[in-house]
């Protein structure tokens, strides 16, 4: 089955960028990127620019309306997301769980939907 | 790319025909619910950890446990709840419907996964004996079925996992419990609280298991909650009296409880049993501290219930008096409340004598 762990996180958690926490945290995602890869799970994986630079769109009666921001204003944004080649959730959620960000944000793990 | 396409076409054919079978072992468990503990296949085995998968919610763990291993009808399992059975009967299809979909797996989780997994598990049966001992709504009734299947539970997850000191602890912990049960209820039906009980009812050859079972699970020198649980009550066995019970060792049993299990509940049993060794004032303090760090002790019945019986035995009555009368405003079990009524009006006897003597 694939798997989608998204990886959410407060902008206010967690380590901030030029200090040298942020550096011990680019290693660890370096470190857990290899381990995907190696392991051959991993189909993608990808980190989003700040919600600032979101744009969310929808057509209504014909009309597209565009709106700054993302969809929904909430404390924790979605930052990125793996995608994962599993047997099971239980692989997945090991998977998961060493998602670096896992320490102070939350990654929601689903399944992707299969079309028969 | 053609060979990507029929790969992935093999392996949909093959997810799907593993879910058709998930569903298949999840109704047929359903239908047939064996009750030999030395012959249970390794298949019910991987039922009920996929039923107690941590990726479902807790309420739903135990009622497809419920449903799924003890054969238990969604209208029974409503009741329990206090659902009606629609209610109920969605809950249940979700909770399966989640675990075909979203691939959680029918194994019995090995090495380092089995603990973790395995206390999930003994939760979820501790939970089914719980809700079965004292109902947590409506009239007070045994359920003997909830029971019995919760101990069942317990006993085949000690034979699954024999190294498994806290599976132990459950047990005996259950055990312990139900020796108590025939004490527990008057003959009028009236809840008969520990200190009251008539000891000579308490079933001593379930006690003298749970006795031993707990000392195995102690052998294999990895405390946990429910050992711990279970040694409280080994202790509350030991006493011929209520007036002999060893207070000060339950005390610091519910103090290395609390440092596993930071909840209001173990901090108020703590502060009940450290009352009858360093006194009632002494615990009354700590207790109206904790309500100062606790805003939820405001609708908490057992915590009105104990500062109520720590005012009376400190002899300031009218507290006592106002503190029964919140506990009886909330709880919600009948016999709870016939029961606190009964210290109410004891209260009331004890403060008309002080003034009688003043």
């Amino acid at each position: 089955m694939k798997y989608l762990a998204f990886i959410y996180g407060a902008p206010d958690a967690g380590p901030q960028m030029d200090t040298p926490e942020m550096g011990v945290l680019m290693e660890a995602y370096r470190a857990v990127e290899k381990t995907f890869t190696e392991s051959g799970a991993k189909l993608a994986g990808e980190a989003l620019m700040p919600v600032e630079t979101a744009t969310s769109i929808r057509i209504r009666d014909g009309k597209t309306e565009l709106m700054d921001g993302p969809f929904t204003e909430t404390k924790e944004q979605l930052g990125g997301f793996y995608m994962f080649e599993c047997e099971t959730l239980d692989e997945a959620i090991a998977l998961a769980k060493q998602i670096p960000t896992v320490e102070y944000g939350t990654i929601e793990v689903r399944p992707v939907m299969v079309f028969e | 790319m053609a060979r990507r396409r029929a790969i992935d076409c093999l392996r949909r054919g093959q997810t799907f025909a593993r879910k058709a079978t998930q569903i298949a072992v999840l109704e047929q468990a359903e239908a047939s619910a064996p009750k030999d503990i030395h012959n249970i296949p390794d298949e019910r085995l991987r039922l009920i950890f996929a039923c107690c998968h941590p990726a479902l919610e807790q309420k739903s763990r135990v009622a497809l446990t419920l449903r799924t291993l003890g054969g238990l009808s969604t209208a029974k399992i409503a009741r329990a709840f206090l659902d009606n059975t629609s209610t109920m009967a969605q809950r249940l299809s979700r909770a399966r419907a989640k675990i075909t979909k979203a691939g959680i797996p029918f194994v019995i989780p090995q090495g380092a996964d089995l603990a973790p997994r395995l206390g999930s598990v003994l939760t979820v049966i501790y939970l089914i004996y719980n809700e079965g001992y004292g109902a947590t709504a409506g009239k007070y009734q045994v359920r003997l079925d909830l029971c019995a299947e919760a101990l069942f539970l317990a006993r085949l997850m000690v034979r699954l996992a024999p190294h498994a000191a806290e599976a132990k602890g459950v047990l005996a912990l259950i055990l312990f419990s139900m020796a108590r049960r025939p004490a527990r209820a008057s003959q009028q039906g009236d809840y008969v609280s520990l200190d009251a009980q008539d000891r000579g009812l308490w079933d001593q050859s379930l006690i003298d298991e749970a006795r031993e079972i707990l000392d195995q699970a102690l052998s294999l020198a990895r405390r946990g909650p429910f050992q711990i649980q279970a040694a409280i009550s080994a202790l509350h066995c030991d006493a011929r009296r209520a007036d002999e019970t060893d207070w000060a060792q339950i005390s610091d049993l519910y103090l290395g409880l609390y440092a596993i299990e930071k909840t209001p509940v173990v901090r108020l049993n703590h502060l009940v049993a450290l009352s009858n060794v360093l006194g009632a004032e002494f615990a009354l303090d700590k207790l109206l501290e904790m309500r100062g760090q606790n805003e939820d002790m405001q609708d908490y019945q057992p915590f009105h219930a104990a500062l109520a019986d720590l005012y009376r035995r400190a002899g300031q009555f009218d507290q006592a008096i106002s503190a029964y009368e919140r506990a009886i405003e909330i709880t919600k079990i009948d016999n709870e409340r016939a029961f606190l009524y009964a210290r109410l009006r004891f209260a009331e006897r004890q403060q008309r004598q002080k003034k009688g003597r003043d």
